[in-house]
């Protein structure tokens, strides 16, 4: 089958999955256009992750594995955009974080020039030393004095900074676009956390990458938990602010009761359907702009390059090409896609909660989707995304009857049975990893291969 | 009086645990390191591999422990270990046949094997949370401690308590004693030198007619009994739950990387590396600052450097100045 056939076709398959999801309730499918859509707003997400990592491994080779890290940092960006500024928290405390960090980085800036500056010696390793000792001290000293101030405020409600929304505590859900602004601003975070590891670990041996990656993400999920100041740590952050209107507005509304009435639908269904309709619509729009602009630079010059570099290091090097520089630029780029999608996420999801960060959902999910997809096509690894992402969530209704087909020969008392239908969640890891093999093993190009 | 107390106290909180840790750690960094020397590939699958080798320790233990059968006053785990390691030795020797011989055999990139690592380490999680549980299994039996922390401070008369708990004793006299044999085994034996030829230089090894899949599967034999131990000690000393051997991965990986990848002496350098700077730096001095400080310099915090939330962040930080500053490790490893 040609790939000009290949491609639409499987598009409609996966089309039909979700169709099916919404319009039967035979088989494993729910038979709810509410679920259906709340998959695809995911698998939306999802795609741009893909992406992402498409960018890093399809274009370039290389492997990231803390994609988890970069999505949360484009979480936490969302309640540093759109909360509301907590109020007094800046002056009983704020200030003296921002100052203990600019401290800290000081003393980092100071002990690196220290090095390049100083003659190799003993007097410059004493000197710099002594420079991060003092420097931490002072640092942990004005930090901690502001940090205690900040959190001291009202702890139950809020006890951080907040964000920078201007609407102000009372009135800051009416300012819904602030998520909107927050997207981007996700995407810059994650892609100044990924230029510190590039920074480091690229052009050494591949795996390192790898390595640096699953500590970075590891460590931002530790400061996001930790650092109640900044969004509250594992109290969670709930209640931002939406770019989409709300259930109870639109129920309220004469124009839309009006509208739903004539589709035949009842109100309350029709509100959750608009809804989640309307941040399809926006990530849709998000999506198919990535996905326009990945498939210009792949075919642009720009793309030609990453490609012979990847396929060649050694040759693309001796015609010229800074391999290290040209890593360091597509890492970042594909970073920043993971941390602008982490921030619709968080949007879509209305709340950060820290504690659902897990590397097996949002790093080695992710590329499975990229993997399966076709690692090099952008899109096949949005198809990938849309694919995966359906059968994550059904995997659990399929094990289920997996399950029951298995067990049926067992007494209905009997503890394997029990033990048995009880594990059944945790097919998910078991099946994710048993897809990956597969592809990897058979089809390594995808079901959507590169061109 | 002070001084003798503070020194109890650091034993008591910094020294014994770490050692232990850096133990466990350097077992589990001599696995990672053997088999990026042989098959040239950063296993991520290692961490849940340890959890099934525990996970089989513990069922074998519970076993024994409902026949009856104990060696009192060691915990029955150490019995039940050969059995867990004969498991984990026939799966891995079985995942290599099924997943990482073929990439040998088309000669794929090493990343490829990184991310058929990654399948395997999927596979594993599943299996171990399918069988035992994701939550915490308690397993340990027998004495639990060699000292305890009362009896230290009647038979000294200091205020200080050492408590030196079985579990930490039995690490550290297990890792001695497998470390010991390992490097007389690559050392002494013709097949442990045919090991480290094929790691030194693979051509030049099968030239000399070495058998790559004996080399390969005696390594993965190795590696079995290296975390089959190392996990079900960590598991004695702390406590087995499927997702900590997870996270274990990150600090394995930094004491290996630190130590220089592919050098098992490094390895084990390596780990107390990281298990000595993640214990001083997460520990609070208090307790030690006050017998040591007049009392007009007594510290009013906890004098902690960092929460030990944040112990990961410290083998990442000792990792990325590895990198930074000599990326072949402590002592040379063969990767840059």
């Amino acid at each position: 089958m040609s790939q000009s056939l290949r491609t639409p076709l499987l598009f409609g398959a996966v089309a039909l999955l979700f169709i099916l999801q919404g319009s039967t309730d035979w088989w494993i499918f729910a038979g709810s256009w509410n679920a259906s859509l709340t998959i695809l707003n995911m698998a939306l997400i999802s795609a741009i992750m893909a992406l992402g990592v498409n960018l890093q491994w399809g274009y370039a080779g290389l492997f990231n594995v803390g994609i988890m890290g970069f999505v949360a940092l484009g979480g936490l960006a969302t309640v540093l955009v759109s909360m509301p500024t907590t109020p007094g928290a800046w002056s009983q405390g704020g200030v003296g974080i921002v100052f203990g960090l600019l401290v800290g980085a000081a003393t980092v800036v100071a002990a690196v020039l220290l090095r390049t500056r100083m003659a190799a010696g003993r007097n410059r390793t004493l000197a710099t030393l002594a420079t991060l000792i003092v420097g931490f001290f002072v640092y942990r000293y004005i930090f901690d004095a502001g940090v205690a101030g900040v959190e001291a405020i009202n702890p139950a409600q809020t006890g951080y900074l907040g964000g920078l929304n201007p609407g102000g505590p009372e009135n800051y859900k009416a300012h819904g676009y602030m998520t909107v602004l927050a997207w981007p601003i996700g995407g810059l975070l994650a892609a100044g956390a990924a230029w510190v590891v590039g920074k480091t670990a690229l052009g050494l041996r591949s795996d390192y990458l790898a390595i640096a990656t699953l500590g970075i993400s590891e460590i931002v999920i530790a400061v996001i938990k930790n650092e109640d100041w900044l969004a509250r740590g594992v109290k969670n952050v709930i209640g931002l602010p939406r770019p989409v209107p709300y259930e109870v507005d639109l129920q309220q509304s004469a124009d839309f009761v009006a509208r739903a009435d004539s589709l035949g639908l009842d109100v309350t269904t029709a509100s959750t359907l608009a809804v989640k309709l309307s941040y399809s619509a926006l990530f849709t729009v998000v999506l198919v702009a990535l996905i326009i602009l990945a498939q210009l630079s792949l075919n642009s010059p720009w793309g030609r390059m990453m490609r012979a570099i990847r396929d060649n290091e050694v040759a693309a090097q001796a015609m010229g090409k800074d391999v290290t520089k040209r890593h360091l630029q597509i890492f970042v780029l594909g970073s920043a896609l993971c941390g602008l999608a982490g921030a619709m996420m968080t949007t879509l999801d209305g709340q950060l909660v820290p504690g659902t960060y897990q590397p097996l959902r949002f790093t080695f999910l992710i590329w499975v989707m990229v993997i399966v997809g076709g690692s090099g096509n952008n899109l096949g690894s949005v198809l990938g995304a849309f694919l995966i992402w359906f059968l994550w969530i059904q995997v659990e209704p399929i094990g289920n009857w997996l399950m029951s087909v298995v067990t049926m020969g067992l007494d209905d008392g009997s503890a394997l049975k029990a033990h048995l239908i009880d594990s059944a969640a945790h097919m998910r890891l078991f099946s994710m990893g048993i897809v990956l093999l597969l592809v990897l093993r058979f089809s390594p190009r995808g079901l959507i291969p590169e061109k | 009086m002070d001084f003798l107390n503070a020194l109890v106290a650091l034993s008591n909180f910094v020294l014994i645990p770490a050692i232990a840790y850096g133990s466990q750690l350097a077992l589990g960094a001599l696995g990672v390191t053997l088999i990026y020397g042989i098959l040239r590939f950063s296993n991520f699958a290692h961490g849940d591999t340890m959890a099934f080798g525990a996970m089989v320790t513990i069922l074998f233990t519970w076993w024994f422990q409902s026949m009856g059968i104990s060696i009192h006053p060691l915990p029955t785990a150490l019995l039940a270990l050969p059995f867990g390691i004969l498991f984990t030795a026939l799966l891995l020797i079985a995942t290599d046949r099924v997943v990482y011989r073929f990439y040998r055999r088309v000669k794929a990139k090493p990343i490829v094997f990184v991310m058929a690592s990654m399948g395997v380490m999927f596979i594993m999680n599943g299996v171990v949370r399918f069988i035992i549980g994701p939550g915490d299994q308690r397993f340990a039996d027998g004495e639990r401690f060699i000292i305890r922390a009362r009896d230290f401070k009647n038979a000294t008369g200091l205020n200080e308590g050492l408590a030196f708990k079985t579990s930490q004793g039995i690490t550290i006299v297990t890792a001695i004693i497998v470390v010991v044999a390992l490097f007389w085994f690559l050392n002494r034996t013709r097949t442990g030198k045919s090991m480290r030829a094929f790691s030194d230089n693979e051509d030049l090894a099968l030239l000399s007619g070495i058998n790559p899949e004996r080399v390969v599967m005696i390594t993965w034999i190795i590696v079995a009994a290296l975390i089959t131990i190392a996990g079900t000690l960590y598991g004695l000393d702390k406590t087995f739950k499927p997702f900590t051997y997870f996270q274990l991965l990150l600090p394995i990986f930094a004491s290996a990387i630190v130590g220089g990848l592919g050098n098992p002496l490094g390895a084990i350098a390596g780990g107390f590396v990281i298990a000595f700077s993640e214990v001083t730096i997460t520990y609070a001095w208090k307790k030690v600052a006050v017998y040591l400080l007049p009392e007009s310099l007594e510290p009013s915090g906890l004098v902690q450097l960092m929460s030990t939330d944040y112990k990961f962040a410290v083998s990442f930080v000792i990792l990325i100045v590895v990198l930074l500053f000599k990326p072949t490790g402590l002592f040379k490893g063969q990767s840059v």
